[in-house]
């Protein structure tokens, strides 16, 4: 069957296609997996037929304006946070766009991520919601569930902007089985020179492995394994394993560099050129996509789906979340 | 405290009747200002000032003599919560 | 998909997917008349909500490129108001070549009027009954402006008649070609009515804005000039993509409500809102 393969290869190689590629098939994929915007960058220049290139030119100026739209979510979000004095380091699109990565070449960003010093959590609370920004829903139930289990505040928007931001302590939930060091995080970060940062280059990619492979579902797998590939391309993979192995997160990052290795032609470390037990089933999900942008997979996604609440929490608790979610 | 807006590269204009439609670039927001916040954000947007220099510059330059300190505050408010005033 | 459709209205170019047969067969024979695009901008599909929902009270998921989360399915036999919606959909999130906006468009010797309003100011009956009259309908949902160029390009798709305004259009067009009268849909009562030979065949050309109208049914005849800002503000508001378009739908739309006149006008009946806009497209 039809999957993502023909995307991730597109991708990996744009000289590769040939011109009677299935552009419409390509395209909704893409579509369907967030990756149109960053496509349309991987093809800009070469040969394509006259629709496509009309087609891949209107991504390219969205995704641009969605560039600055995000851009500008920071520079509100630090203009809030100045006054307090405290390290703000953003995190994922927002990052990746703010660092100038080959990661955010085109790549669609939805909320404003940010991480901040746990100490400086609720003063960070009071500070946004006087800056505009609402409690997305003020359900009781939810509410106490992110405070008490994750590594976030409960999601807040902007009244006038309708931009959500989530604020982050660290990058996996309490609840998880791994602690990555976030005060390292913090203290490694690099500035942008405008009261904001980035993580170190190394921590840029650990983040997204532990985010793709300890947090979710592998929702968007592919678009997280593509940020990792570009942050190999811009920083190289020296010292990663170190840090890695340091957060407790090499296993993760390892399986990260495998994949990508795989899919994009990634350069990594011999160790990490081929596949290993289980591999294979996060390929058939994050590939799990058909030409007219359907979810294909049913069975290996339900199972990605479960395991990402067993990893987040003790199977008691996973019992008492699905039964409060499913009586409303 | 001191007032900057953005230069004038930042911002497209089109007049409207008795209104200015303004897209701020680095934000792709559309604002729609009336007498005197387009004033007060042209001035800004030549150097930074504080307010009581920018009430003197608004008398000066637009004639814009009844403006109070008081609503010339709340003006200010107004354009940093949209974003395109930033309080130095 | 099992069942596969592909057309171009305008400059936009939709496949249409679809687990059943019955949807396809109607926009075949009801589009039969229009191109197929050389690359479709958007995907639409049409999937059985369970997989058993595709023979048992078969229930159509709208879905496709873009799609709304609360959107409820329809059942089989609304399967063309469906493609319609979903097709609508498509092109109201996605689309990013044209400023788009939610409104009725017809033209004269190249020149466009366009008629803008809430649902039920009766945009579609308005543009139908002066497409009768020798006007070229260009659509009745969305005009398409060209930030390049500023010109209005057509969408003439199926003309969606709701209601009272099924009875009216086709007294107007008593020839037009009609798909299904689906009862009941949570819309009310709806009849597609294919555009006429000149409509579809015109397709391509756009046209230059010249009079923008925003009318109001179920009142005495009224008319009000609409400055520049209030226009500006209500196009902002009756599009789908203004904000998406960012700078080019700031130039596009500063633009339009500049160079063309605007007028709200208030009208208890058809007849008389063509009469008056007749009379405003003298004068304008």
């Amino acid at each position: 069957m039809a999957d993502a393969l023909i995307l991730a290869r597109a991708l990996a190689d744009p000289q590769s296609l040939a011109l009677d590629t299935d552009w419409i098939g390509l395209i909704t994929t893409a579509r369907a997996e967030q990756l149109l915007g960053t496509l349309a960058y991987r093809l800009d220049g070469l040969p394509l037929p006259e629709d496509v290139a009309l087609l891949l030119a209107d991504a390219r100026a969205s995704a641009e304006n969605g560039r600055r739209a995000a851009l500008w979510e920071a520079e509100m979000a630090r203009r809030a946070l100045a006054p307090l004095d405290c390290p703000v380091v953003l995190l994922k699109g927002t990052a990746f766009v703010a660092a100038g990565s080959l990661a955010g070449r085109g790549r669609s960003i939805g909320d404003c991520d940010i991480l901040v010093p746990r100490a400086a959590l609720d003063r960070v609370e009071a500070a946004l919601l006087a800056a505009g920004w609402e409690w997305v829903k003020p359900d009781p139930y939810d509410d106490a569930y992110y405070r008490r289990w994750m590594h976030e505040l409960p999601p807040l928007i902007h009244r006038t902007r309708d931009r959500m931001i989530d604020v982050h302590h660290t990058i996996l939930p309490p609840t998880a089985r791994i602690t990555p060091d976030a005060a390292a995080l913090l203290a490694d970060a690099e500035p942008l020179g405008n009261g904001l940062s980035v993580l170190s280059p190394r921590d840029l990619i650990v983040h997204a492995a532990a985010h793709l492979f300890a947090d979710g579902d592998l929702a968007g797998g592919l678009r997280n394994l593509w940020d990792i590939h570009c942050l190999i391309d811009d920083h190289g993979s020296d010292g990663l394993a170190a840090r890695a192995a340091h957060h407790g997160l090499t296993r993760e990052t390892a399986r990260a560099l495998r994949l990508c290795h795989r899919l994009f032609d990634t350069p990594v470390a011999p160790e990490h050129r081929d596949l290993r037990g289980g591999d294979a089933l996060y390929l058939r999900r994050v590939l799990a996509r058909d030409d007219w942008g359907r979810p294909i997979r049913p069975a290996t996604r339900f199972a990605f789906y479960v395991r990402s609440h067993w990893l987040r929490m003790p199977p008691a608790m996973l019992a008492r979340h699905l039964w409060t979610k499913w009586r409303r | 405290m001191r007032y900057r807006a953005p230069d004038a590269a930042a911002l497209l204009t089109a007049e409207l009747d008795a209104f200015t439609a303004i897209f701020h670039r680095p934000s792709g927001i559309t604002h729609l200002l009336a007498s005197p916040a387009r004033e007060i954000l042209a001035l800004l947007g030549e150097e930074p000032l504080d307010g009581d220099m920018l009430l003197a510059r608004l008398a000066d330059r637009y004639d814009v003599a009844d403006a109070t300190r008081d609503a010339l505050a709340a003006r200010l408010d107004e354009l940093v919560v949209a974003g395109l005033v930033e309080p130095l | 998909m099992r069942h596969q459709f592909t057309v171009r209205i305008g400059p936009i170019g939709f496949r249409v997917g679809s687990d059943w047969a019955a949807p396809i067969a109607a926009l075949q024979d009801l589009y039969r008349y229009y191109p197929s695009p050389n690359l479709p901008d958007f995907t639409v599909r049409l999937e059985a909500t369970h997989w058993w929902r595709r023979w048992l009270r078969p229930s159509i998921r709208i879905g496709g490129d873009y799609m709304l989360p609360e959107a409820a399915p329809l059942p089989l036999g609304f399967g063309l108001l469906a493609a319609e919606m979903a097709m609508n959909l498509q092109l109201a999130l996605g689309g990013r070549r044209y400023l788009l906006l939610h409104a009725a468009c017809v033209a004269r010797d190249g020149e466009a009027l366009l008629l803008t309003g809430e649902s039920g100011a009766g945009k579609s009956t308005l543009a139908t009954l002066l497409a009768a009259r020798g006007w070229r309908f260009l659509s009745d949902e969305f005009a398409l402006i060209d930030p390049e160029t500023g010109l209005v390009h057509p969408f003439p798709r199926l003309i969606s008649l709701k209601n009272a305004a099924i009875a009216t259009a086709i007294a107007a067009r008593p020839d037009a070609k009609l798909g299904p009268l689906l009862v009941g849909t949570p819309k009310g009562d709806i009849r597609h009515m294919v555009p006429d030979a000149l409509a579809v065949g015109a397709m391509d050309e756009p046209a230059r804005p010249a009079l923008l109208l925003y009318p109001r049914h179920g009142f005495a005849a009224e008319k009000r000039g609409v400055p520049p800002a209030e226009s500006f503000v209500r196009l902002t508001q009756a599009s789908t993509n203004y904000v998406a378009m960012g700078e080019a739908g700031f130039t596009a739309l500063t633009r339009l409500v500049r160079a063309v006149p605007a007028q709200a006008i208030d009208y208890p009946d058809g007849a008389t809102a063509i009469d008056q806009v007749e009379a405003l497209w003298r004068t304008r």
